[in-house]
């Protein structure tokens, strides 16, 4: 249903598609360095051409509708994909052997309701869960999850089942396990999906907060950047095989993004709020129909 | 004369009923000591299988298992050999084919009643004493030999001893696979050789309790800790309790009468799991513990996190909303 259109690169001029960081962390060594970097799935080319920088305690959100790339995005950052072309670094190395600075915050999933594991033990797997044999140290990783459980605010329901705990929880300490590492790098997938207002300015609150104290790098996929946005260096917006790269003022406008979609594309703004539209009138041929709302 | 008579007899038989003491005795507490074994075993892989949702490959590696051990009945060749070789390749080929598939229930269904024809067509080409001397299916009447138990411990000592060197990345890739795979964990390795551990272990279990009834050992107890605790570490200890309870248990009763030994440890292992599953629903209805904490965490906020102002539309999106 989707066409298989290769594209050599990004079409289409503008300071959107510079790999530059911003110069304040110029001359230190980008987190994240992609170079000329295509995936592809058979003849389905996701992205290709991408030159991407994403400096130390940058923040950079990847945008785009279902099916884009943003999950394989972060999977190549994590050393789970390959790329089809092009190279990757994270943390200056290849991203398997950085894996254990990275935290991770996988795309929602709940756990099976008897899941043998409590709410500390899935926090605590974040910690010391990748160490070989058994844990000889229990006091010491006990304190460390209980400081974890308080930071994301979960020390309530430390002792409960993870699997009777609600997606809101559930998501708060998948943050907590992502955090235990200390890592450099942040990648969170749909982070806030099915959240509530509330918690989804509870987990991106706790996101910010790690960048703000350690100087880690966030890269941050989203539907939606309203939540995100006041934290929001820079924008990966992934459609139609195509990309913008740039700040949020750069990519979030109609006329970016209607090149972008190859159609007709409105952003509109209210209340520091943003919306992407397509115009009902649409006759042009995007990816998947229910990207575009009627 | 009758009376000297009668001493003479009752002293050979009072020697031979005390040679017959001597040797059950050994029997027996071979036995015993491999039952203890197979419990500390089966309670320890039973979590892990579980966790990872192996119920019913463990029944197909058991039916693989008894071909094998049917296999080297027939050919001459050692019993526990046969039986090893068997699950371990059963195990090997679940393991690489990947169990989390969908299909991969459906490839364990075809695999069981295949291995099973298999041993069954094995023992009836044998033509020697197989039903009394191997009940490899229903498992056997008290009777460990000193050689059997020695390999049953060596090779349950390896299983123990691999699992603990990797306990925590075990459980982490069991739980969470995909996450433990984004750490850089070899999910997929420690997968085939948890697959390899199980092999070995639904071998030595099937020496004891039967192919058929490997499942009393491997699950059972495993998912009576369950029922009881979400503690990983509670539920490792309650799941070797009940082994132990079911294994050694099962072997005393069984010391009364011709009875294989796997119906007293199935019957004690299925009545711990009820009583389990009793207390679990007892607590779900009165405690409901799941609605008190989720109560209490909705009304804290992160350190540092402000409530949500709820302005502006929360429908707003970034993307072309689906
Ligand atoms: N391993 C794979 N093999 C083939 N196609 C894949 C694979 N992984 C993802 N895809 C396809 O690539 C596209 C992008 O997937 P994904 O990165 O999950 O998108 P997103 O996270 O943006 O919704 C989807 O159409 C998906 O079907
Ligand atoms: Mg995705």
């Amino acid at each position: 249903m989707q066409p298989a259109t290769p594209r050599t690169g990004p079409a289409g001029p503008g300071p959107q598609n510079d790999a530059a960081a911003p110069a304040t962390a110029a001359d230190a060594a980008p987190a994240i360095s992609l170079r000329d970097a295509e995936l592809a799935f058979g003849d389905r080319v996701l992205w290709s051409g991408l030159n991407l920088d994403v400096a130390p305690g940058e923040y950079l959100a990847v945008l785009g509708a279902n099916g884009t790339g943003k999950t394989s995005f972060l999977k190549v950052l994590l050393g789970l994909l390959p790329l089809t072309s092009g190279t990757v670094s994270v943390a200056g190395t290849r991203p398997r052997v950085a894996a254990a600075h990275v935290g991770y915050v996988p795309q929602q999933r709940g756990f099976p309701a008897r899941t043998p594991l409590r709410a500390k033990d899935l926090v605590a797997q974040g910690v010391d869960g990748h160490r070989w044999g058994v844990r000889l140290h229990p006091r010491r990783v006990n304190r460390r999850v209980a400081e974890l459980l308080e930071r994301v605010g979960a020390t309530e329901y430390a002792d409960a089942p993870v699997g009777l705990l609600s997606g809101g929880e559930q998501q708060r300490l998948r943050v907590a396990q992502a955090l235990a590492a200390d890592p450099s790098v942040m990648l969170c997938d749909e982070a806030l999906l099915s959240l509530d207002l509330h918690h989804q300015h509870v987990v991106s609150e706790l996101v910010h907060e790690q960048r703000e104290r350690h100087g880690s790098t966030v890269v941050f996929v989203t539907h939606d950047v309203n939540p995100i946005i006041d934290h929001v260096d820079r924008i990966l917006y992934l459609a139609n095989g195509s990309f913008r790269i740039g700040t949020p003022d750069e990519v979030l406008r109609s006329d970016v993004l209607s090149q972008l979609y190859g159609t007709d594309i409105e952003v509109l703004r209210s209340n520091g709020r943003i919306l992407v539209a397509g115009r009902s009138d649409s006759t042009h041929h995007t990816d998947s129909p229910e990207e575009i709302i009627p | 004369m009758i009376l000297a008579e009668i001493d003479w007899s009752s002293f050979l038989s009072s020697v031979f009923v005390f040679d017959d003491y001597g040797e059950l005795f050994v029997l027996v507490r071979n036995s015993l000591w491999a039952g203890a074994v197979l419990g500390l075993v089966g309670g320890v892989v039973g979590t892990f299988v579980m966790m990872r949702d192996l119920a019913f490959a463990v029944h197909g590696i058991a039916e693989l298992s008894f071909a094998g051990a049917a296999a080297a009945l027939l050919i001459g060749a050692d019993v526990i050999t046969g039986s090893l070789v068997g699950s371990v390749l059963a195990a090997l080929i679940m393991g690489f084919t990947g169990l989390h598939a969908r299909e991969g229930n459906s490839f364990v269904g075809v695999l069981m009643p295949f291995g099973l024809g298999l041993g069954i067509l094995f023992l009836s080409l044998y033509e020697g004493r197989s039903s009394n001397k191997f009940s490899l299916l229903t498992g056997q009447i008290v009777s460990v030999s000193s050689l059997q138990l020695t390999s049953m411990v060596v090779l349950s000592v390896l299983v123990l001893a691999v699992l603990v060197a990797v306990w925590r990345p075990l459980t982490f890739a069991s739980t969470d696979p995909f996450v433990a795979r984004a750490k850089g964990l070899p999910v997929r390795g420690l997968s085939i050789l948890f697959m390899v551990l199980l092999g070995v272990s639904v071998a030595l279990s099937v020496q004891i309790v039967g192919a058929l009834l490997v499942l009393a050992l491997l699950i059972t107890p495993a998912a009576a800790a369950m029922n009881l605790t979400s503690s990983p570490g509670r539920t490792v200890v309650l799941s070797v309790l009940f082994a132990e309870l079911a294994m050694v248990g099962g072997i005393l009763l069984a010391l009364g009468g011709n009875i294989p030994i796997s119906p007293y440890v199935t019957t004690i292992s299925f009545a711990l799991w009820l009583v389990s599953r009793v207390v679990r629903a007892v607590r779900e209805r009165s405690a409901s513990y799941r609605r008190a904490v989720t109560a209490t965490a909705t009304t804290t906020t992160p350190r540092g996190a402000v409530a949500a102002d709820g302005t502006g539309a929360a429908t707003a999106s970034s993307t072309p909303a689906p």
